[in-house]
């Protein structure tokens, strides 16, 4: 393949850092990217040329890529940036007036300004949340949690401070019985030796006792599930994928936690480092996979950072490398890999393309990922939460593992409680408890108000009423109520929230987050905003009735005939909220 | 005529089909099974010369026990499976994806897709309408949408590219279907003019930064044109003789010979209206070319017309 390239240089800063990926391929797209990103702040064309040239890659795919991630610009904008989150948590917390007084004060959100509207950035207990970046020789980045506008004006003007802003806090901290969240708040996240001290490395131990099999066994019979969303049975996946003759197989952790409302996975990468690479060192053990990547949502700086230090460390004292713990044979290592802002890429095979340096958008199944994933080969792709049930397992054992919880749905369950609640924040409960239990453990709504609905399990989840806060939170339970646990959202909504906004930002969340590749979610993500918008204004095109009909097929067709889970599920809190909250009988009176 | 490839004799799956049990090769895809019982499927961006890219969704299928309807293009048959085709839940999504596409994109020179849509009711002028056209597509931002008001709806009506003297770019009528990056792209061309550009509904195929045609990658072999589906790419020659009038596919006839230019051999197909070439192709079940030609044989055919 001969390349055209266009007859543009980089600036120097530029080359310098494009030129350190000399040598390498297509896979190092993204990560090249995020070099020029993070030296000058936006994708100049000398820049795309200069990538194209050290990689190898058509000038005009590599457009197609970076013009898919809203981290990027591909026009000039200045080194500094600010992110204000506009997503559901932020909304309920006061995230519209922030925005309001920063259009009155910096003007409209855009490149000029220097502040952008952002989607949900994952740290919800803390709304409003901004976070400031600045490109650089060293780039920094500052989370603003929770902000205000005028800290948010003043960020602006002076960039980002090296502070080590949003520390994770666990309200159960310490608390007795914990499992995965037991180091998170407590231990050193940069220390492995105090990750050694609290039990760190036994699983890793035991594993290598048991074998690949034995292991695989182990959390068959714990009967664990993905905590990702889809709750896949996750030795069957493993078994899948060790049994296939092709080799090298491939581990992804994914860590793009993006679903709105959900920060599980960001509290577990900073509270607990080492105990997601341990696990995904078991997971590579187990099956057959001699290299892990951990695709981590673009907007971490702090989880990239103490997971970066737990690969080096994990490194040097043999936990990570060759002969891994003394065990001949056995190496593995992980590549972390940022994603750029596109939550479509948590999807388990967009984010295979992702990694490999083309546009994330989700392929056709079959073939499965066990069959053919990453680089076309096996591949075992796992989130977060579920990876690191795996040491608990294998120290406790899976008898013990399955006495916690009910019986169609074992172990701990992290839920991260945002909106109106007294003590937002990531909580571990067993399965089984219910979710008016967990409110409590939250302290309610705050004192005077009234509850008036609970978004279960994100934008892609649905709506649960106030009289049914009995129902336990399992994957059974919640499946039989016709409402799913999804990634462990539990955002609440009290009497003052404004549930058509609410409403009206899932739908737009969903049509910036279509990936675009099929028709129903393209289009239809569109029509379903535009419905929405008519029916909370109450402009309707002919009748309200008529406009509920439509979302109602346009609903339909994207769960019927979508690519992926994001089309699939695009219209399911809507018309959660239309028909479970009667919300359609609100419209349309 | 269509030549088939009939190679080494397969074994035959036995499945269900709207009710009828029927007998195809192993590999074959519902899709051509549906072909041998005579049915037909409308397909978009299905190409028989490509890789299913599974985008347009227009020939989607109920098979019993699975989750969400399955493209037919791109499915294989399994042994026991149960198609139906003409099922309530098919028979929706058609119209929904028919109406999706006719309301955000124009239609106007679709083969067939007008037949589609009455066949199964589709009007898609329920969503309101038309914005007007937009100047900024390739402009457009990931992630980042104005908030609407729901009175109009939104589509991807843009002013046409004009900027050489043999394509015609009309964004207004692209689907998205691929088929013109994956002809251009490793499928056949290996020169990687055109890509999927943006995310979402402001996706757009696009050369790198939208530069015009004539400072990209493009050769101009006219494969991309040759897989529209949609007459979003056109010869300028056929585009120009359609705005005026004169543009007559009944009076045109067609005759393949073999391009004179190289020792390739390539298949060419004559378009002739009123003793003039007005269109060159080549048979897609033609084992040279495939439907692919170069510049030479596609565009350098003048002389022939000097008299």
């Amino acid at each position: 393949m001969d390349l055209k390239l266009l007859d543009v240089e980089p600036s120097e800063a530029e080359r310098v850092v494009v030129d350190l990926f000399t040598g390498m391929g297509r896979d190092q797209l993204l990560p090249a990217l995020h070099a020029v990103n993070d030296r000058v702040g936006w994708i100049s064309q000398g820049a795309l040329n200069h990538i194209c040239r050290v990689l190898h890659v058509p000038l005009a795919e590599a457009y197609g890529v970076a013009s898919f991630y809203s981290l990027f610009s591909l026009s000039e904008r200045p080194a500094k940036v600010v992110h204000v989150c506009v997503d559901l948590a932020c909304q309920v917390n006061g995230a519209k007036s922030l925005c309001d007084r920063l259009t009155g004060e910096l003007g409209p959100a855009g490149a000029k300004s220097g502040w952008l509207r952002s989607p949900c950035l994952g740290v919800c207990e803390k709304a409003p949340v901004a976070l400031a970046f600045e490109a650089g020789e060293v780039a920094t980045e500052q989370l603003l949690a929770p902000t205000t506008a005028d800290e948010v004006i003043a960020v602006a003007a002076a960039g980002p401070s090296h502070v080590d802003g949003g520390r994770a806090e666990v309200p159960q901290a310490g608390a007795a019985g914990l499992r995965l969240l037991k180091r998170v708040g407590v231990v050193d996240p940069e220390s492995l030796d105090d990750y050694r001290a609290t039990g760190g490395y036994a699983a890793l131990r035991t594993a290598l006792l048991l074998g690949p099999s034995g292991v695989i066994r182990e959390v068959t019979d714990a009967k664990l599930m993905g905590r990702g969303g889809a709750a896949f049975p996750t030795g069957r996946k493993w078994d899948a994928t060790a049994r296939q003759p092709v080799r090298p197989h491939y581990l992804v952790c994914n860590a793009d936690e993006s679903e709105p409302g959900t920060f599980k996975d960001r509290l577990l990468m900073e509270g607990d480092p080492y105990a997601v690479i341990e696990s995904m060192t078991i997971a590579g053990f187990a099956a057959g996979c001699s290299r892990g990547y951990l695709y981590l949502r673009g907007e971490y700086p702090r989880a990239l950072h103490l997971l970066r230090n737990a690969i080096a460390r994990a490194r040097e004292r043999n936990y990570l490398g060759d002969d891994i713990m003394g065990h001949e044979g056995f190496s593995f290592e992980i590549e972390i890999r940022r994603g750029a802002g596109a939550y479509i890429c948590g999807e388990e095979t967009a984010i295979f393309n992702s990694i490999e340096g083309f546009r994330g958008e989700p392929r056709s199944k079959p073939p499965f990922p066990v069959e053919s994933g990453l680089f076309g080969k096996p591949t075992v792709v796992n989130n977060v939460e579920t990876l690191v049930n795996v040491p608990v397992i294998l120290t406790e054992g899976c008898e013990a593992y399955t006495r916690i919880g009910t019986p169609g749905s074992a172990g701990p369950k992290l839920f991260c409680l945002s909106g109106n609640v007294s003590r937002p924040g990531v909580y571990e409960v067993p399965f089984g408890t219910t979710l008016g239990e967990l409110l409590d453990l939250a302290g309610g709504v705050p004192p005077g108000r009234e509850l008036r609905a609970v978004l279960l399990g994100g934008a892609a989840g649905g709506f649960v009423r106030p009289d049914e806060l009995d129902l336990p939170l399992t994957m059974e339970d919640a499946r039989a109520a016709n409402t799913t646990l999804g990634s462990g959202v539990v955002l609440v909504l009290d009497d003052t929230a404004d549930l058509g906004s609410f409403l009206l930002r899932i739908a737009a969340f969903f049509r910036d987050e279509s990936c675009g590749q099929c028709v129903p979610c393209r289009i239809g993500t569109v029509r379903q905003e535009e419905a929405m918008a008519r029916l909370v204004g109450k402009r309707p095109l002919s009748t309200s009735a008529e406009d509920l009909q439509l979302l109602r097929e346009v609903g339909q067709v994207m769960r019927d005939s979508s690519i992926c889970g994001l089309g699939q599920t695009a219209w399911n809190a809507i018309e959660s909220a239309l028909d479970r909250l009667g919300y359609a009988t609100e419209a349309t009176s | 005529m269509t030549i088939v490839e009939i190679g080494l004799p397969k074994r035959l799956v036995e499945m269900t089909l709207d009710g009828e049990s029927v007998r195809v090769p192993e590999g074959a895809t519902i899709l051509d099974a549906c072909a041998a019982r005579g049915k037909s499927i409308p397909t978009l961006c299905y190409g028989d010369t490509l890789k299913p890219a599974n985008a347009c969704r227009v020939c989607m299928v109920e098979v019993e026990g699975a989750r969400t309807l399955v493209p037919s293009c791109s499915r294989k048959v399994e042994p026991g499976m149960v198609v139906h085709t003409e099922s309530e839940r098919t028979k929706h999504s058609r119209k929904l994806v028919l109406e999706l596409l006719g309301s955000a994109t124009d239609l106007s020179t679709t083969p067939h897709v007008d037949e589609w849509m009455s066949a199964c009711g589709a009007d898609p002028s329920r969503f309101g309408p038309p914005a007007p056209p937009s100047a900024d597509r390739d402009d457009r931002r990931p992630g980042e949408h104005e908030e609407p008001d729901g009175q109009t709806a939104a589509t991807v009506r843009q002013p046409a590219k004009v900027d050489n003297p043999l394509y015609v770019r009309d964004l207004s009528k692209c689907i998205l279907c691929y088929k013109c990056v994956d002809a251009c792209g490793d499928q056949w061309q290996n020169t990687f003019a055109i890509s999927v550009a943006g995310r979402g509904f402001d996706s757009r195929i696009s050369t790198e930064f939208s530069t015009p045609l004539p400072e990209s990658a493009c050769v101009y072999c006219g494969n991309c044109i040759e897989v529209c589906p949609t007459g979003a790419l056109s010869f300028k020659r056929e585009h120009d003789k359609r705005e005026d009038g004169t543009w007559d596919e009944e009076a045109q006839t067609q005759t393949t010979t073999i391009c004179t230019f190289c020792g390739v051999g390539c298949n060419l197909t004559l378009h002739v209206q009123d003793n003039e070439i007005v269109k060159v192709t080549s048979p897609h079940e033609s084992t040279v070319t495939h439907g692919n030609l170069c510049i030479k044989g596609r565009f350098g055919w003048q002389h022939v017309q000097n008299r």
